[in-house]
């Protein structure tokens, strides 16, 4: 007889980052070896990503996530649950039988998007078809609703496109109907540029399906004859996996010719592979980088609605906007429109990462407040330190201080704040965190990425990035500040694409926020987060220092003098500030300023 | 925008030689270039409209980089001209222009593994290796890139060598994933 007992890995990614590939294969030798009864299988990402690996157990009683599980630890559980059949109560992070310490994470989410994610083996289609998978698309088929149909019940839901402009789906869709053409493109962006978010990885990887699903339901809407997914080529496990699924999509004829039945609605999808450019994530980039160019964008109109891909009406969305469609169709635009705020209907994922205890991705209606999804989901700051800001919308966006923890996360409420929604990556920053230091660290990473074909863009972003280095290395004049905005302003008017219009946000928002940082930097020569290091002093706390001489020997300068068993002392004149003392000294003589 | 360098090796035999000879400089390699691996390519996109970035990627994904002899056999074998495949080759930061180590280190440097001080590990893998970003072993080992994002940004800081991810690092954890490869290397 066979077991209803299931084990199920967690491969994504995130698990596989944390050896979660050596427990899958550690158990599957155990299964064999012992002839153990249980389903050994796989899912992905389920949003703990600080818990990884993890290893669900679906028994009887109930289902056990077990929390960072390592070989040792998985056969731990492999002989005590299922040998023994008591569960091992100390690694369980999440179930609905007792208490856990990782409940709040999981309060106030509403899984749309991420339905199926870290559920079902996104290797297989008969698991996201067992979950309604294919239904909405079979739904339209089945009771023939028109194509109009669909765009309003889009239109009603309120979805905005959730790659980071906020633009009515359903709008977009009826705009790229209207236009008539024998060939259509439907895209969906996959590019992921902002560095700190990865919430689309994760859609892809645990569950592609249900973005191809979004796509074929757009097609139909729009009348598109081809699709394309523009991945970023540094996500090989989402292509993996997204070609898998387009193969087993083809072969149950949901791709292919008069799909499901319906006459002359001819629809398959190709993935195209970015080759690592974050301005091919703008949409005339991107295509122009799909037909092969340079991917430099151009002047709209004409919008990709009425002339995009080969000159061809095309739309284009993000990744967990098509996500979000089957679950639209199946349960109305009425029903998705019940979360959100007025104007930011339906539900959000975001990727909350850098200092936070809890870093993963959670999904909750949009309005839910900043403070609620940093202290509540994500468990607050890690160490306990204290909570400076939060960097939302990667290059484009900017840093909401403490103070303002309280804003609703709607597109209307970010944007007050002078950042943006973005795609939904959330960094949380620290007091060891420099607010000039990361508003160099976009202004590097824009200043790379502009391609050039604005003289402000390219040029100005350039100079904005050399006075931030001179403030981070000490040599700040009166009057940058100021400087920094103008050119902010300059770039901002006379860019031609949302790169260069946005790239100053990081910029303006410190300032506005952290002004008394960049006057540290600029007037005392100090950097209070003491991450700039030309600004540093190091000096010994004579108390505290015991003579020991480890970091006379590890200076690379040989700035500390000092006898054995006596007072150290670091000549400053010689101090390079690399801060390798700081590290060494067993008895925190070492102090820094 | 080529700082970013980055792309997806696949281990074959022309890669292995090429990695063998010292590239710290642009050194051509020694050994001549199989052209004739191309020729699948090349019969599979020619003559398709957008086929130039798939072609330079599947070129790279033979040699590790693309050597100026490809360039000019694409440029004799289908209507690609050489001025454009140039300026689409160092538009995107994927390709490169030189060759490679057989494994790529890639240090995350995007904002969650910056805020969690990602320099830490660049600093200890360079020192480790004495190379500089962008350079390759003496022994044609390693070549050492930093990336904008991986995607892990919850197990930052992170690094990718080749196609396997790693979380939670520190500089001596990197050092140490590192030396492994290398030792299994030597055997
Ligand atoms: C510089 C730049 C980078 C962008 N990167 C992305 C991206 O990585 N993913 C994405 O979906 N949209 C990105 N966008 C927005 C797209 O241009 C486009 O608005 C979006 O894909 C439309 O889909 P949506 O309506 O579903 O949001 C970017 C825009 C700019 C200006
Ligand atoms: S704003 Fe910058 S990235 Fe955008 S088109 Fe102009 S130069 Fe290029
Ligand atoms: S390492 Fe610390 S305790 Fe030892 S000599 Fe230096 S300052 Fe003094
Ligand atoms: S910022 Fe390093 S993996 Fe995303």
């Amino acid at each position: 007889m066979h077991s209803s007992t299931k084990v199920i890995v967690g491969l994504g990614s995130c698990g596989m980052a944390a050896g979660a590939k050596k427990v899958y294969d550690k158990i599957a030798a155990l299964k064999q070896v012992e002839n153990l009864d249980f389903e050994l299988k796989k899912t992905s990402c389920v949003g703990m990503c600080y818990r990884e690996p993890l290893v669900e157990i679906i028994d009887e009683s109930g289902s056990y996530l077990y929390g960072e599980i390592d070989e040792n630890r998985a056969m731990e559980i492999i002989e005590k649950h299922i040998h023994q059949k008591s569960p091992v109560r100390d690694y369980v992070v999440y179930t609905d039988l007792f208490e856990t310490p990782d409940r709040s994470f999981t309060d106030g989410q509403v899984k749309i998007v991420l339905r199926n994610c870290g559920y079902i083996d996104p290797e297989s289609i008969e698991e996201y078809e067992s979950r309604n998978g294919y239904r909405a698309i079979k739904k339209i088929a089945g009771s023939g609703i028109s194509r109009l149909d669909v765009i309003q019940t889009v239109i009603e839901s309120g979805l905005r496109g959730r790659g980071g402009g906020g633009f009515p789906t359903g709008l977009k869709w009826k705009f790229t109907n209207n236009n008539k053409s024998d060939e259509k493109y439907i895209i969906c962006n996959a590019d992921e540029g902002d560095p700190g978010a990865f919430m689309d990885r994760s859609v892809l990887e645990g569950d592609p399906h249900s973005v191809i699903e979004g796509m074929i339901i757009g097609a139909y809407a729009i009348e598109a004859t081809s699709g394309v997914i523009y991945c970023r080529a540094e996500y090989p496990l989402a292509i993996k996996r997204l070609n898998i699924a387009l193969e087993q999509a083809r072969k149950k004829g949901y791709l292919g010719t008069n799909i499901l039945g319906i006459t002359g609605f001819n629809f398959d999808i190709v993935i195209k592979e970015g080759a690592g450019a974050f301005v091919c994530g703008e949409e005339t980039a991107l295509i122009a980088s799909v037909e092969g160019l340079r991917g430099m964008p151009r002047k709209r109109p004409p919008f990709p609605a009425a002339s995009g891909l080969w000159k061809k009406p095309t739309n284009i969305n993000n990744v967990e906007t098509f996500a979000n469609i089957p679950w639209i169709i199946l349960h109305g635009g009425a029903e998705y429109a019940k979360y959100g705020t007025e104007k930011s209907k339906g539900t959000k994922v975001f990727a909350l990462a850098g200092k936070i205890k809890r870093s993963g991705l959670v999904e909750v209606p949009m309005g839910m407040t900043i403070r609620d999804i940093i202290f509540k989901l994500g468990g607050g700051i890690k160490g306990d330190k204290k909570f400076k800001a939060v960097q939302m919308g990667g290059p484009s966006g900017g840093c909401i201080p403490e103070y303002l923890v309280d804003t609703k996360i709607d597109y209307d409420s970010v944007n007050a704040t002078g950042a943006i929604m973005g795609s939904g990556g959330m960094v949380v920053m620290d007091e060891s965190t420099c607010m000039v230091d990361m508003a160099k660290f976009f202004l590097d990473f824009t200043q790379k990425e502009s391609c050039g074909k604005c003289t402000f863009c390219r040029i100005g972003t350039k100079r904005m990035l050399e006075i931030l280095e001179r403030i981070t290395q000490g040599k700040g004049e009166e009057g940058d500040i100021q400087r920094l905005e103008e050119l902010s302003f300059q770039i901002k008017e006379s860019s031609l694409c949302g790169l260069g219009q946005t790239a100053p946000n990081p910029v303006l928002t410190t300032i506005r926020y952290f002004r008394d940082e960049y006057e540290a930097h600029i007037i005392h020569k100090k950097c209070p987060a003491k991450v700039c290091k030309p600004l540093l002093t190091y000096t010994i706390d004579p108390e505290k220092c015991t003579g020991c001489t480890v970091c006379a020997k590890s200076c690379p300068t040989g700035a500390i003098d000092g006898a054995r068993k006596q007072v150290h002392f670091i000549r400053q004149e010689a101090c390079i500030k690399c801060g390798i003392c700081y590290t060494k000294c067993k008895f925190d003589a070492i102090i820094v300023e | 925008m080529n700082l970013h360098n980055f792309t997806r090796l696949k281990p074959n035999d022309s890669l292995m030689r090429i990695a063998r000879t010292p590239v710290k400089q642009a050194v051509r390699p020694q050994v001549p270039i199989d052209l004739s691996l191309m020729d699948p390519l090349i019969s599979k996109y020619k003559g398709r409209k957008g086929n130039l970035i798939p072609l330079l990627q599947g070129t790279q994904d033979l040699y590790g980089y693309i050597p100026r002899e490809a360039f000019e056999k694409l440029a004799a074998e289908t209507d690609l001209k050489l001025s454009e495949m140039y300026g689409v080759a160092t538009f995107y930061s994927q390709f490169r222009l030189r060759p490679v180590g057989k494994h790529i280190i890639k240090v995350c440097h995007g904002t969650a593994c910056h805020v969690q001080n990602a320099n830490a590990i660049s600093d200890a893998l360079r020192e480790a290796l004495k190379i500089e970003d962008g350079e390759t072993t003496e022994d044609g080992l390693f070549t050492l890139e930093s990336v904008a994002c991986l995607g892990c940004c919850s197990l930052a800081p992170a690094m990718m060598v080749d196609d396997e991810a790693f979380g939670k690092l520190t500089g001596n954890e990197a050092v140490r994933i590192v030396k492994n490869i290398k030792i299994k290397e030597n055997k």
